[in-house]
C-alpha cells in the first residue's frame, strides 16, 4: 500500500489551521462581548444607588436620579404589551388554526417577517406621520403606538410557532365532541400553547424595552417627571441617549446606570421566558 | 320538543360565535397587513415634499445643507452601505467560527451555557454597543490603532488614503466595527441552529471514511446548511443596515464622504436620528422622511431575499 505523505501532511495541516482559526474566532467573539458586559457592569454599578429610583433626571451639575425615566419606560413598555399581545395573538392564531396553507396566509407570513426585522427608526417615523402629526405634538401615546407595532410582529411568530406544535390529535378529539372550532381554539388549542405564548409576550417586552430609535421622535424626552399621556414623555433609552452624547460627567455616569439597568431587565425578562419554555417542552 | 329547540338554538349561537372568532382573528390578521401598507404609505406621503423638491437627484447629490435647503443621500446612502459592509466582513467569518466550534469542536459540557449566552447576547438592545462604543471602544482604537495606523501608512498609496487623516476615534470604520460586534451573536446563533440541522449520519459517515474536521465541514455540513447560512447571513445584513443606535453615538455625524474610513459619516438611520427632532423647515423633515423610505426599501430587498432563502431551506427538509 501507497501511503501519499505529502497528501496527508496537507490535510492535516490544513486541519489544524482550521481548528486554531475556529478557536479563535469562537475566542474573540466571546472576549469581545465578555468585555462589553464588564465594562457595563462596572461603569454601571458605580452610578448605582437608591436615588436613581426616587429622583428625577437632573440638570447638568446637580444631583439626579432616573425616577421620570423609569417611570416613562414602565408606562410604554407596558401600554404596548397590553395592546399588542391580544392583537399579535389573533393574528398567529389566524395563521396557524385558520389559514396555514392559502395564499393570503402567506403574504400576511410573509409581512410579518419583514416587519419582525424591519428598522425600527422606520416604524419611528410611521407612527410620526400618524399620531404625532395629526396631534400636533410628541406624546407618551404615540412612543406606546410605536413600540406597539415592534410588539405585534414577535407576538405573532411566537403564537403561531407555538400553535403549530399543539398535536392535531388535541384538536380532532376535541372536534369530535362536537365543538365548534372557535371553542377548540380557546379552549383546547390555547391552553396547550399557553407557556408558549406567555414565553412571547415577555420576549417582546424584552425586545421594545431598550427600543430608542422610535421612541426619539414618537414620545421625544421630557426632563421632569410626567404622568400626562398626551405629553412628551421620558425613558430610559431616551435619557441613555441624551446623556450620553452630553458633555458631562455625571450624566454620562447616569446613562450608564441607565444602560445596566435597561440590560439587567431584558436579560432577566429572557431568562424568565427560557425557563418557561424549557418547562413547556419537558411536560 | 322544546328541549331540541333550545338545543338548536344554543349551536346557532355557538355557530355565530364561531364566525364571529374566526372574524375578529381574520380582522387582527388584516391590521398586520394595514400597518405595513400604513409604514409605506406614510413615509410616502411624508417625502412628498422632498421628491418634489429634489427628484432623483436626492439619490446622487453629496450635498446637504440645512442652511441653504438643499439635501442630498449620497452620504448617508455611502454609509450605510459601507459600515454594512465592514460589519459584514467581520461579523460573518468570526460568527460561522464561533458556529462551527460550538456544533464540532466544543467539549460537550461548554455547549448548551456557551450557546445560550449568545443566544442572551443576541438580546441586548443596540443602544448598549452604541455607548460602551462612545465610552469604552472609540478612545482606546483612536489611541492605539488610528494614531499608529496613520503614522505608519503615511504616504503610502491607496492604503495611506483608506487609513489617512486625523485620529477622531470616532468615524465610518469604527461604526462599521461595532455593529459587527453587535450582530455577531445573532449570526452565531443562527449558523449554530442551521448547522444542528445537518443529519450527523451524513458527517458521521464523512468522518468514516477518514476525512478531517475541516473537510467535514467545508465539504459536508457548509453546504448542506448553505441556504440557511445565506439566509441567516442576509437577516443579520438586514439588521446591520436599519440598525440606529449601535452606529449614531460613534460614526461622527458629518455629511461628506471621505475616501478615509477613519473619516467621521453619517449613515441613513443616524442622519435621522440625530437631526429629526432638530428639522425646522418642510424640505428639511420630507428629505428625513425620504432617507427613511430609501432604507425600508433598502432593507426590505434584503429582507425579503433572506426570508425566500430561509423558506426554500425549510422546504427542502421538508422532502
Amino acid at each position: 500500500m501507497v501511503v501519499n505523505r505529502a497528501l496527508y501532511f496537507r490535510r492535516r495541516l490544513a486541519n489544524r489551521a482550521f481548528i486554531v482559526l475556529s478557536l479563535s474566532a469562537a475566542a474573540l467573539g466571546l472576549v469581545s462581548l465578555a468585555f462589553i458586559l464588564w465594562e457595563l457592569l462596572a461603569n454601571g454599578l458605580a452610578a448605582l444607588g437608591p436615588h436613581l429610583f426616587s429622583e428625577s433626571t437632573p440638570p447638568p451639575g446637580s444631583e439626579g436620579g432616573l425616577a421620570n425615566a423609569i417611570f416613562g419606560s414602565v408606562v410604554m413598555s407596558l401600554s404596548a404589551v397590553v395592546v399588542g399581545t391580544p392583537i399579535g395573538i389573533l393574528a398567529g392564531t389566524y395563521l396557524a388554526e385558520y389559514a396555514r396553507y392559502g395564499k393570503f396566509a402567506f403574504v400576511v407570513r410573509f409581512v410579518n417577517d419583514i416587519l419582525l426585522s424591519a428598522p425600527s427608526i422606520v416604524i419611528g417615523l410611521f407612527i410620526y406621520e400618524l399620531v404625532v402629526v395629526p396631534m400636533g405634538h410628541f406624546s407618551a401615546i404615540a412612543g406606546a403606538a410605536a413600540l406597539t407595532v415592534i410588539v405585534i410582529p414577535v407576538v405573532v411568530r411566537t403564537t403561531e410557532n407555538m400553535l403549530l406544535l399543539v398535536p392535531n390529535s388535541l384538536r380532532e378529539a376535541a372536534s369530535a365532541l362536537g365543538a365548534p372550532q372557535s371553542y377548540v381554539i380557546k379552549m383546547v388549542t390555547w391552553k396547550a400553547a399557553r407557556a408558549g405564548m406567555i414565553t412571547g409576550a415577555l420576549l417582546a417586552v424584552a425586545r421594545i424595552s431598550g427600543e430608542t430609535a422610535p421612541i426619539l421622535f414618537t414620545a421625544l424626552n421630557n426632563q421632569f417627571m410626567s404622568t400626562d399621556v398626551t405629553q412628551p414623555m421620558a425613558s430610559l433609552p431616551a435619557v441613555i441617549f441624551q446623556y450620553a452624547l452630553s458633555p458631562y460627567e455625571d450624566w454620562h455616569d447616569l446613562a450608564w446606570a441607565g444602560a445596566l439597568l435597561v440590560t439587567a431587565t431584558v436579560l432577566t425578562l429572557s431568562i424568565i421566558a427560557r425557563i418557561l419554555g424549557n418547562q413547556k417542552q419537558r411536560t | 320538543m322544546a328541549d331540541l329547540t333550545i338545543r338548536a338554538n344554543s349551536a346557532r349561537r355557538a355557530g355565530a360565535g364561531d364566525s364571529r372568532f374566526r372574524l375578529t382573528t381574520l380582522a387582527a390578521a388584516v391590521l398586520l397587513l394595514l400597518i405595513f401598507i400604513g409604514v409605506i404609505g406614510a413615509l410616502i406621503v411624508g417625502a412628498m415634499p422632498a421628491f418634489k423638491a429634489f427628484g432623483f437627484g436626492f439619490l446622487t447629490t453629496e450635498a446637504w445643507s440645512p442652511a441653504r435647503d438643499r439635501f442630498g443621500a449620497l452620504g448617508p446612502i455611502y454609509g450605510t452601505l459601507v459600515t454594512s459592509v465592514i460589519a459584514m466582513l467581520i461579523a460573518l467569518p468570526v460568527g460561522i467560527g464561533i458556529a462551527v466550534f460550538l456544533t464540532e469542536l466544543c467539549p460537550r459540557m461548554l455547549r448548551r451555557p456557551i450557546g445560550i449566552a449568545i443566544e442572551l447576547l443576541a438580546g441586548i438592545p443596540s443602544i448598549i454597543y452604541g455607548i460602551w462604543g462612545l465610552f469604552v471602544f472609540a478612545p482606546f482604537f483612536q489611541a492605539y490603532v488610528q494614531e499608529p495606523v496613520i503614522e505608519a501608512l503615511d504616504g503610502v498609496p491607496v492604503l495611506g488614503t483608506l487609513f489617512g487623516g486625523a485620529p477622531f476615534g470616532i468615524g465610518i470604520l469604527t461604526a462599521g466595527i461595532i455593529l459587527s460586534i453587535m450582530i455577531l451573536p445573532f449570526i452565531a446563533a443562527v449558523t449554530r441552529d442551521v448547522l444542528e440541522t445537518v443529519p450527523s449520519v451524513l458527517k458521521e459517515a464523512a468522518y468514516g471514511v477518514g476525512a478531517t474536521n475541516w473537510e467535514v465541514i467545508r465539504k459536508v455540513a457548509l453546504p448542506y446548511a448553505r441556504a440557511g447560512v445565506v439566509g441567516g447571513a442576509m437577516l443579520a445584513l438586514g439588521r446591520a443596515l436599519g440598525e440606529t443606535m449601535a452606529v449614531t453615538f460613534v460614526i461622527g455625524n458629518a455629511h461628506r464622504i471621505e475616501p478615509s474610513l477613519f473619516a467621521p459619516g453619517t449613515s441613513i438611520s443616524a442622519s435621522i436620528a440625530n437631526e429629526f427632532t432638530e428639522a425646522t423647515t418642510e424640505v428639511y423633515l420630507a428629505s428625513l422622511i425620504e432617507l427613511g423610505l430609501l432604507l425600508f426599501v433598502i432593507t426590505f430587498i434584503v429582507l425579503a431575499a433572506a426570508q425566500l432563502m430561509l423558506r426554500s431551506m425549510e422546504k427542502g427538509q421538508g422532502k
